[in-house]
């Protein structure tokens, strides 16, 4: 409980100061942020109203502590270009970004697992050499630009997928699947480097250990080995870096969702950068942090909790 | 070959019987070595036979070879295992040797906690072998498991079938892996150092256990140890074990009050009694040699204090002398069975 | 893997090598200018003129890619650069300062590695122009966590090692105990840490001008060359080839000296 207790606290001035960046790194340019939107052609009465609007005509630490409690409450204010919530606009996206990592992640576990327990096989013979070179380049290859090669092979070359077009779940479950598949794989590549790495590394030690021994003893299949007794053992670690690693894969969606114009919150940020929406990039920067900040919290406690090591302390 | 294919079946046949085992460890550059050289033995219904020797002596790899365990690298490289006359272990394939591992010999290993799974529960890891080779269903073998708690002395048995290992003290651990090991009631129980990792206390109760066991199934032991206590303590027969050869073997009397080669001398006398209080102890000079160490000659002459020239460059022979008791030394060949290695 | 350890180290130090004496030759010769347009060549295939055809505008590609290594390394430097002074001082300071201090500012650096990397990039270049210098900043910023970590861990290790009080009894200041006596020892962890960011810093910064929000032209750029490239992938698959495998290259070479050099830190420990 002392360990929940503190990782909370942890949590809370991590968050905090995630709030502090978000908040200064808009306040830090000299001069004003309501001209710098507007441009130097704006007028002095366009000027007061945005900044009246973004309550830049305030004192800092005023600003601050409102900024502060509104993101406490999920309010951070409107967009500027669409006239709409902040939070209404990311809620609208969501469902697609969140479609796109659960689909990459889904495909990192079913390829990266089965690929994992092949490496561990491979140790010490050619095929090991493969797995190096493989996941090494797994891990270099930018997979943004992994998204266009999909692209240009699957998409124009052999004409399986249609490019640049997005079909919702709601209107066409099997077309919303193809238009996220490309980009799905190209995100999945990385994490599945990953993957086989660590897992074929924890699948030796697991397998150096003398409860391996004692489960042949008794007669036990090699599979029946592996997959009741070291597969478990194995997988905690692995599935913990997964979760970690769950930042990556989406600051990498943000970049995917360009490539292949898919209406996420990755377009949604890019989109709100170019046209200095400030409060919707402040909202979008500030939510996907939370995000990552959250679910390694949860990642972290579920470690802690499926160790029974650790658990039944 | 000389060996008979399979030896006459009967009432006295050994249940694990072992001729002249050779073992070797296969390097990557250069001819593979010798970890075993020609170790042969019998371990006969009802009986408990152990094995003694420093570490590096090559018992350990004995007791793994026979259920064909042994780690990567080492492969036998010649004699026979038979196990109740009718299966040549030593050249069964893996399906037919993993019908037998935990169903009709079954071994427990020195360390506990490393031994059992820490990922899984005390209970499954019991009811592992009933479901696998006695085809329990999972309430069968729940129920089966916890009278086998019980039966090796581990209290509150219903609430320990779901703890973990590392919630159980290292005597309850090895008690568990004696669960594990007698669940399928096997013929042969291989005991690897089964007390070294626990305090003197826990020892004796886990021998005690183990000798109740065999009182009450009629298990046969082999009990390999570095510790001449306990081998005393629990065995009717005994093999000394030095450099991956026997160098000595009979019954205990036979070998612990008439010991015929030196280093059995030397081994006694290193043992420390009261008697022995205020003096130093005695150890025997020297340490066992590294498998790519060895020479020709007997592997003990390098630190035997009566070994001669002919020691040195011939290997002596396994002799026996009055009934079953043997010995590989020129000394006692010299002297016959009458010397008394007492210096 | 034992035989991969070293093959590491030797790979990644022999692309590294490639890669920046193809960026010293650039700096006096390309093969083409690579600013020079020629709309009446655009988007060919590689040929004997082109070795790696030409772009949307008719430049030759080998060239820009060339040139565009100039920016790769001008990224990685510099951010590793930022990221190690701002990750030396934080380190140090916390290692030395001990208690509030440092879980304070631990806490800190836990923030900013909360961010995804790209993220932290994006905000700080939405608050500015995107330029080349805004790049090397955002993603020097990034840097700083993962030195500030080695640098406090190897300051708390020997602080209280006896060859530091040795110095100290001798009357060395804390600035000697610094760099005379901690540093050397912490200088193979502080370099493995380098060669890492680098990869990662060539990595955002393609990523970045990809979405247009990095370096800006004319300044030349894998990263941009990528994005302009997927506009003509009907016309002309050629051109998005090279800087993918340019970039693809370098963060291999890059990650693989790191691991290489971390490897021999290990055997040596």
């Amino acid at each position: 409980m002392h360990y929940v207790v503190r990782r909370l606290l942890t949590l809370l001035l991590t968050v905090l100061f995630v709030l502090l960046l978000t908040f200064a790194a808009f306040r830090i340019i000299p001069g004003n942020p309501a001209l710098a939107i507007l441009g130097t052609e704006a007028t002095e009465a366009q000027i007061e109203l945005l900044e009246a609007k973004l309550g830049t005509n305030r004192p800092l630490a005023e600003q601050f502590t409102d900024w502060l409690a509104a993101a406490f409450r999920l309010d951070f204010g409107e967009s500027l270009r669409f006239d709409e919530p902040v939070t209404r606009l990311i809620g609208s996206r969501l469902p697609v970004t969140v479609s796109l990592a659960a689909m990459a992640l889904g495909i990192t576990v079913s390829f990266g697992i089965p690929l994992g327990v092949l490496a561990a096989g491979a140790r010490g013979k050619a095929a090991d050499l493969l797995v190096s070179i493989g996941t090494q380049l797994g891990l270099a290859i930018p997979s943004f630009w992994m998204g266009i090669l999909l692209i240009l092979v699957f998409g124009l070359a052999l004409k399986w997928f249609a490019v640049s077009t997005f079909t919702p779940w709601s209107e066409n479950f099997w077309l919303a699947f193809k238009s996220l598949l490309l980009p799905a794989v190209a995100l999945a590549v990385p994490q599945i480097a990953i993957v086989v790495r660590y897992l074929r590394n924890s699948l030796l030690e697991q397998l150096g250990q003398d409860y391996v021994r004692t489960a042949r003893s008794k007669g036990l299949r090699e599979s029946a080995v592996l997959f009741r007794h070291v597969l478990k053992n194995a997988l905690l670690p692995v599935m913990t870096i997964l979760g970690i690693n769950f930042g990556e894969v989406l600051a990498g969606s943000l970049v995917i969702e360009q490539v292949f114009t898919l209406p996420g919150i990755g377009t949604l940020l890019i989109t709100a950068i170019g046209n200095r929406d400030y409060p919707l990039v402040q909202g979008l920067v500030a939510f996907i942090a939370f995000t990552v900040i959250a679910i390694n919290f949860a990642v972290d406690l579920s470690y802690r909790w499926l160790d029974p090591k650790i658990r039944l302390r | 070959m000389g060996m008979t294919e399979e030896a006459a079946i009967g009432a006295d046949t050994p249940l694990l019987d072992i001729r002249d085992l050779r073992i070797q460890f296969r390097r990557g550059s250069g001819p593979p070595l010798p970890v075993l050289d020609g170790v042969s033995l019998t371990v006969n219904r009802g009986e408990t036979v152990g094995i003694v020797g420093e570490s590096g002596s090559g018992k350990s790899v004995l007791s793994l070879s026979i259920l064909g365990l042994l780690p990567g690298g080492m492969h036998i490289g010649g004699g026979e295992i038979w196990y109740d006359g009718r299966h040549p272990l030593h050249r069964m394939s893996g399906r037919e040797i993993r019908a037998l591992r935990g169903k009709e010999i079954a071994m427990i290993f020195q360390d506990p906690m490393s031994s059992l799974n820490p990922g899984l529960a005390v209970g499954d890891q019991v009811t592992e072998t009933l479901r696998l080779h006695l085809g329990y269903s999972r309430r069968e073998a729940k129920e089966h498991a916890i009278r086998l708690l019980r039966k090796v002395g581990l209290p509150r048995p219903e609430s320990l079938f779901g703890e973990y290992p590392h919630q159980l003290s290292g005597g309850m651990r090895q008690r568990v892996m004696i669960a594990i090991a007698v669940s399928c009631n096997p013929g042969l129980l291989i005991a690897d150092e089964p007390t070294t990792a626990l305090d003197v206390t826990i020892q004796a109760q886990i021998l005690d256990l183990m000798r109740t066991i065999r009182e009450e199934d009629g298990t046969s032991i082999l009990l390999i140890s570095h510790d001449i206590s306990v081998i005393a303590d629990m065995c009717d027969r005994v093999l000394v074990m030095y450099a991956g050869q026997i160098l000595e073997s009979g019954t205990i009397d036979d070998v612990f009050e008439r010991p015929l080669h030196p280093y059995t001398a030397g081994l006694l006398r290193s043992i420390p009694t009261p008697a022995k209080k205020n003096s130093p102890l005695d150890s025997i000079e020297g340490r066992v040699p590294a498998p790519h160490e060895r020479s020709a000659g007997c592997p003990f002459a390098s630190r035997c204090p009566h070994a001669v020239e002919r020691c040195r460059t011939e290997m002596p022979e396994l002799v026996a002398y009055r009934g079953n008791h043997a010995a590989r030394c020129f000394l006692a060949e010299t002297e016959g069975a009458h010397r008394h290695a007492a210096v | 893997m034992r035989g991969m350890r070293n093959h590491s180290l030797a790979l990644g130090t022999l692309f590294v090598s490639i890669l920046f004496a193809i960026m010293l030759i650039s700096l006096v010769y390309t093969p083409h200018p690579p600013n020079e347009m020629n709309v009446r060549e655009r988007l060919q295939a590689p040929s004997a003129r082109h070795l790696l055809g030409t772009d949307n505008f008719g430049r030759d590609v080998l060239s820009r890619v060339m040139f565009g290594s100039q920016t790769a390394f001008q990224v990685g430097a510099v951010s590793v650069a930022i990221g190690l002074a701002g990750g030396f001082l934080i380190g140090t300071l916390a290692g030395y300062a001990g208690r509030w201090i440092d879980e304070l500012l631990m806490r800190a650096m836990d923030a900013l590695l909360a961010f995804p990397g790209i993220l932290l990039a994006l905000l700080l270049v939405s608050v500015t122009k995107p330029s080349l210098f805004q790049t090397m900043v955002a993603i020097g910023i990034l840097a700083i966590p993962s030195f500030a970590r080695v640098i406090r861990a190897g300051v708390m290790q020997h602080k209280e090692a006896d060859y530091v009080k040795a110095a100290r009894g001798l009357g060395a200041g804390n600035a000697n105990l610094i760099f005379v006596q901690i540093v050397p020892n912490i200088a193979s962890a502080i370099v493995t840490t380098a060669a890492l960011n680098f990869s990662t810093a060539i990595l955002i910064e393609a990523a970045l001008s990809y979405l247009g929000l990095g370096v800006q032209p004319p300044d030349p750029s894998w990263g941009r060359m990528l994005n302009e490239a997927q506009s003509y992938l009907t016309k002309s698959p050629w051109f998005a080839l090279a800087p993918g495998v340019m970039i693809t290259l370098s963060v291999l070479g890059f990650n693989l000296l790191g691991d290489g050099l971390r490897d021999l830190r290990d055997k040596s420990n």
